[in-house]
């Protein structure tokens, strides 16, 4: 298992080097010229030739590259050529904020997709199958945004359960600054009502950013329960009298979770990266606003920034992927 | 008083296709200590009847159409899942063919067996520490001859060979010390030599613990090594029951004869093989009137009409032919 997890690891590194690589080579090929935009329209000449020394842009790019790999290597991101802000200090606001929506939204989709999943494999054909068809078809089908906006109307302007956006209460102070996820810091502060005013923010936009995940962990779910359903091995287990929960629920599920684990790892690397619909509608100060608004003044170093955050995080949970992998199934406890 | 008593059972299974009448009325009552064959051609509903015996046939796709089938005179169709739980593993347990699938890959062996010996716990109303179920799976792998029990329990399935598997599935048969054995095809795919240890280890087995046998297999060779008496199926219905040694012997029904010109003979290599000719019927329209008619060489037009019921024809011997003549 150590074998496992060191090869595992050196690949992750590996990979990391590719991204840092490739995310450079496309921030220096992009046609636009951060040392003009940085220094505004009205700049001379002069004024930009300035900015482009400061911020070193006028040097080789080899040259460039290796700074910037020095820099990150010291945990120094760059800074933005538009706010003057650190990127490190811009990524560690934000992307706790968005770490925190993405792992509400995979806890809810895991807690309810497998057991749906499982529950419309063993009544197949039943209307609770139908139903969770419903709501598989519908999660894939309806647009984010879209979505977003009718959860407000009814949850938060109608039936007033909800707040409408935002992490927490205008007038409520942040908890006391640990990891930024204010869910976790106000735990640990102690502070419960700023936790539970938190979590009522997070939960529609969680919900919404849940619904597509939940879909496609409850049919990968239910196909592949059908199936172990179908062996020969939960054939035996029946005929030697094991009980069908403990046949459905412990037997057959352990082989059914495979192929959802992987799903999970995809998703959870693909929602990471694609909340930026989700926090616009629910005016949630997340990364992907971050990215976004960052791409539109084509500020490179914050872009790269995000790029390599995300990486890093999905490398991680392939990693974890991984490691689920081989501790459900021993023939995969082998280093590659 | 027979241990396992079938009556007049007709199964069918609805598809897209419509209805494969898969069993048909089928007689068949076992006694306590006998070791009975059932040979057949692959699709003739050996595994299906097998199946049926502990009511593990899914319904729907499966109907049952009449018929009943009595264990230890208890009506087994009409016990709901948690009396059936009794059953399986504890009155009637089952070995199957290939030791690849019916084994779970991703638990190891001593969790399998555990999850068998507490299954047999819970439907004994006892109780067990994991230690103690530990010793018992490891005392049911010494049971089938495999050496260093204990260690095996912490391997898992692809870690063992066939021959090791298919041991750890007759174990986990005997963890409920059930009466009736079924063997569906037990070592059909297994290497020979293998095929041989096991069949021997399934002989002591059943003459140690005076196990009453049934064994499912398309291999009268088999059969023959293991079983007195020897029940031949043919498309969903018994043809012929009788002794091993007479049914050897002399073979009544048409397609019995064939099944054993059928069988190759290594003294006497000169002789050329006999088939039968055709094919099995397709079981969505069996043929009317006997099912074999079609392929029977001595076919004639009551065949085609009316079905031959299973008629006791010598001391022990029943045949389903209307030319079969008592002797």
């Amino acid at each position: 298992m150590a074998r496992f997890l060191l090869s595992r690891l050196g690949l992750t590194i590996l990979m990391l080097a590719g991204l840092v690589l490739i995310t450079f080579v496309i921030s220096n090929v992009a046609p636009a010229d951060p040392a003009a935009l940085a220094a505004g329209p009205d700049a001379t000449r002069d004024m930009v030739e300035t900015v482009r020394k400061e911020y070193g842009l006028d040097r080789p790019l080899p040259e460039q590259f290796v700074r910037y790999v020095g820099g990150l290597l010291a945990g120094n991101f760059g800074r933005s050529v538009a706010t003057g802000h650190m990127v490190a200090e811009d990524l560690a606001r934000f992307f706790p904020a968005t770490f925190e929506l993405v792992s509400v939204s995979m806890t809810l989709a895991i807690l309810l997709g497998v057991p749906l999943g499982m529950l419309a494999a063993v009544r197949r054909n039943h209307w609770l199958d139908h139903a969770t068809r419903v709501i598989a078809v519908s999660g894939v089908a309806l647009p984010a945004f879209w979505f977003g906006l009718l959860l407000q109307l009814l949850f938060a302007v109608q039936l007033g359960l909800v707040p409408t956006s935002g992490r927490l209460e205008v007038g409520t102070p942040p908890p006391p600054v640990l990891t930024n996820m204010y869910l976790v810091d106000a735990l640990v502060a102690g502070q419960l009502d700023t936790f539970w005013d938190a979590f009522g923010h997070a939960v529609l936009p969680a919900i919404v950013l849940a619904f597509p995940c939940l879909a496609s962990i409850i049919r990968v779910n239910r196909a592949e329960m059908i199936e172990v359903l179908g062996s020969d091995y939960v054939l035996a287990a029946r005929a030697h009298g094991v009980a069908r929960a403990r046949v459905v629920g412990v037997l057959a599920l352990r082989n059914a979770m495979l192929p959802t684990v992987a799903l999970i790892g995809l998703r959870y690397g693909w929602m990471l990266g694609g909340t930026v619909l989700v926090e616009t509608v629910f005016d949630w100060p997340g990364i992907g606003l971050y990215a976004v608004s960052s791409a539109i003044a084509a500020d490179f170093k914050p872009i790269m920034g995000v790029t390599l955050l995300v990486g890093l995080n999905f490398m991680f949970a392939n990693l974890l992927v991984d490691l689920a992998y081989a501790g459900l199934d021993p023939r995969l406890r082998t280093a590659p | 008083m027979s241990l396992l008593e079938v009556v007049d059972y007709s199964l069918a299974f609805d598809g897209f296709e419509g209805t494969h009448q898969v069993l048909d009325a089928i007689d068949l009552a076992v006694d306590v200590g006998e070791t009975v064959g059932l040979v057949g051609e692959t699709g003739c509903g050996k595994s299906v009847l097998a199946k049926s015996l502990l009511k593990l046939n899914d319904i729907p796709p499966a109907r049952i159409l009449s018929g009943s089938i009595r264990f230890d005179g208890r009506d087994l169709l009409a016990l709901d899942e948690t009396a059936l739980r009794a059953i399986r593993g504890g009155g009637i347990a089952m070995i199957f063919q290939d030791p690849m699938t019916f084994l779970n890959p991703v638990f190891s062996i001593g969790d399998q067996m555990a999850e068998v010996i507490r299954a047999r716990d819970r439907a004994d109303n006892r109780k067990r520490g994991a230690r103690d179920v530990r010793a018992a799976a490891a005392a049911l792998l010494a049971a089938v001859r495999l050496p260093d029990a204990a260690a095996l329990l912490d391997r898992y399935p692809h870690e063992l060979s066939g021959g090791m598997r298919q041991r750890v599935l007759i174990a986990m048969a005997l963890a409920g010390h059930a009466r009736l054995l079924v063997a569906d095809e037990p070592t059909t795919a297994l290497d020979v030599t293998i095929q041989s240890q096991v069949l021997a280890l399934l002989a002591d087995l059943v003459a140690a613990q005076g196990l009453t046998l049934l064994l499912i297999s398309h291999d009268l060779g088999v059969i023959g090594a293991l079983c007195r008496r020897i029940v031949v199926m043919y498309a969903g219905t018994i043809v012929e029951d009788a002794p091993a040694a007479q049914l050897f012997d002399r073979p009544l029904h048409p397609y019995t004869q064939g099944l054993l010109a059928a069988v190759p003979d290594i003294g006497r290599p000169e002789r050329r093989l006999a088939g039968i000719p055709g094919s099995i019927p397709n079981l969505l329209a069996p043929p009317a009137g006997c099912r074999f008619h079609p392929r029977c060489p001595l076919a004639i037009e009551r065949c085609r009409r009316e079905r031959p019921a299973l008629r006791r024809i010598a001391a022990g011997q029943r045949v389903a032919c209307h030319l079969a003549e008592p002797v």
